[in-house]
């Protein structure tokens, strides 16, 4: 039994592994000229980094390789459908007479021939439905709660059985990593009242950690480097600064104590301005992070096909083999760090809103 | 062309700044090996909040 597990793990990091290894040979086949190298891999990288309605896996000759996901737009009423009728762009698809067009990422109405106009800085002008559909993104997002939800379920289980209970298989590696967030991050900054937050730091600290683990992976996620999702991320730690905070915090945004009153009243809208920085650097760091390791560990493995008549295929390969070995070491690091310090900065930013100060 | 010249500006920058975070951390570390932990954390903030300072500028120059 447990042979037959190991073999199909083995098996799937084979083939996962194997898939940008068919990118690349497909890429090698289809090289045009030097130029168009270059060109072509920075829209490769853009293409990765951004969110899709088609979750692709490689591309064969001309042909993507991969699975369309559901479409779901709110236009004069719910309209589902797959996103493989868009055939990547190629097609308009109409539904209840509106007709919709795939350009760039976004869908768009058009008229039946799918016509898109641009103002003068090319921006497409046409009008965009609602649009709720289960992109890349959200699919990634599903697969991270999936995840999660499967390790924390049997962590969950061993303890109803009792406390002196080990746990097992996945559980005994979620346990140390749950009592670091509380005994590293929470108790430390928090306090005494860490127990109302710990909730809302482990689902971050795991959420930020399996989506970047999932991002080095090859099916090719790039959740955590979507600005959209580090924004909500931060978001949810402003809004949970500032609902728990008490009167000692605003007290000290305000008015704060024991300061001469011209410099409070230069104090208070530099730390009003401080309540914004703090989420919007956590916003940043994170989307920057992944998004620049991401970049980095594609352009290194571009060196294939892009220095190939000066070091030959050999000497290429070898190369690119070898600097995104040690870069994916680093974006392991990477992946655990940046889960950490946004987690640790949070709790850092809840301690000081429920920090209660000796009087003055 | 000029961004990135800033670009390089900015590195510096965050270059000397984390040189010099990692080097006073090295120091106390060796002065009292036994705040070690402490010490790191404190470390790997800092150098967090550096961090989002420099990426901040990357992002806006480009």
């Amino acid at each position: 039994m447990i042979n037959l597990k190991r073999t199909l793990l083995v098996l799937a990091v084979v083939i996962l592994g194997a898939n940008p290894i068919c990118v690349l040979a497909n890429e090698e086949a289809h090289a045009g000229e030097p130029s168009d190298k270059s060109k072509e891999i920075g829209e490769y990288i853009v293409h990765h980094l951004q969110d899709d309605h088609f979750f692709s896996l490689y591309k064969a000759g001309e042909e993507t390789v991969g699975f369309p996901l559901p479409v779901i737009l709110i236009d004069n009423g719910l309209k589902v459908f797959s996103s493989g009728e868009f055939k990547h762009g190629k097609a308009v698809v109409e539904k209840d007479g509106q007709f919709y067009k795939y350009y760039h990422g976004k869908i768009y109405k058009t008229d039946a021939a799918g016509t898109i106009s641009y103002d003068d800085k090319h921006h497409p002008t046409n009008a965009k439905p609602l649009d709720f559909s289960i992109t890349k993104n959200v699919f990634g997002l599903f697969l991270a709660a999936f995840l999660m939800f499967v390790g924390f379920l049997s962590l969950a289980k061993t303890y109803k059985k009792g406390p002196s209970n080990l746990p097992k298989g996945f559980g005994r590696v979620l346990e140390p990593l749950v009592l670091y967030v509380r005994d590293e991050m929470a108790i430390p900054n928090i306090g005494h009242r860490y127990k109302e937050f710990m909730p809302y730091l482990l689902s971050v600290f795991f959420l930020i950690f399996t989506l970047n683990i999932l991002g080095l992976t090859p099916i090719g996620f790039n959740v955590t480097g979507n600005i959209s999702i580090t924004v909500c991320l931060a978001l949810f730690t402003f809004v949970v600064t500032t609902i728990k905070a008490n009167k000692d915090y605003w007290k000290h945004i305000f008015w704060m104590p024991g300061v001469p009153v011209p410099f409070k009243i230069i104090l208070a809208p530099i730390e009003v301005l401080g309540m914004f920085t703090k989420p919007f650097s956590l916003m940043l760091r994170l989307f920057a992070n992944i998004t620049a390791g991401h970049s980095v560990i594609m352009g290194l493995i571009a060196i294939v096909y892009l220095f190939q008549t000066q070091l030959t295929v050999g000497g290429s390969v070898g190369i690119s083999m070898l600097l995104t070995l040690v870069l994916f070491f680093l974006e392991l690091l990477v992946a655990f760090l940046q889960a950490f310090i946004f987690t640790m900065l949070s709790s850092l930013f809840i301690g000081m809103a429920v920090e209660e100060h000796a009087h003055h | 062309m000029y961004n990135l010249i800033g670009a390089g500006l900015i590195v510096i920058g965050a270059g000397l700044g984390l040189g010099k975070i990692g080097g006073s951390a090295m120091e106390a570390i060796a002065r009292q090996p036994e705040a070690t932990n402490k010490i790191q954390t404190a470390m790997i903030i800092i150098g967090a909040l550096l961090e989002g300072l420099a990426f901040g500028a990357l992002i806006l120059g480009k």
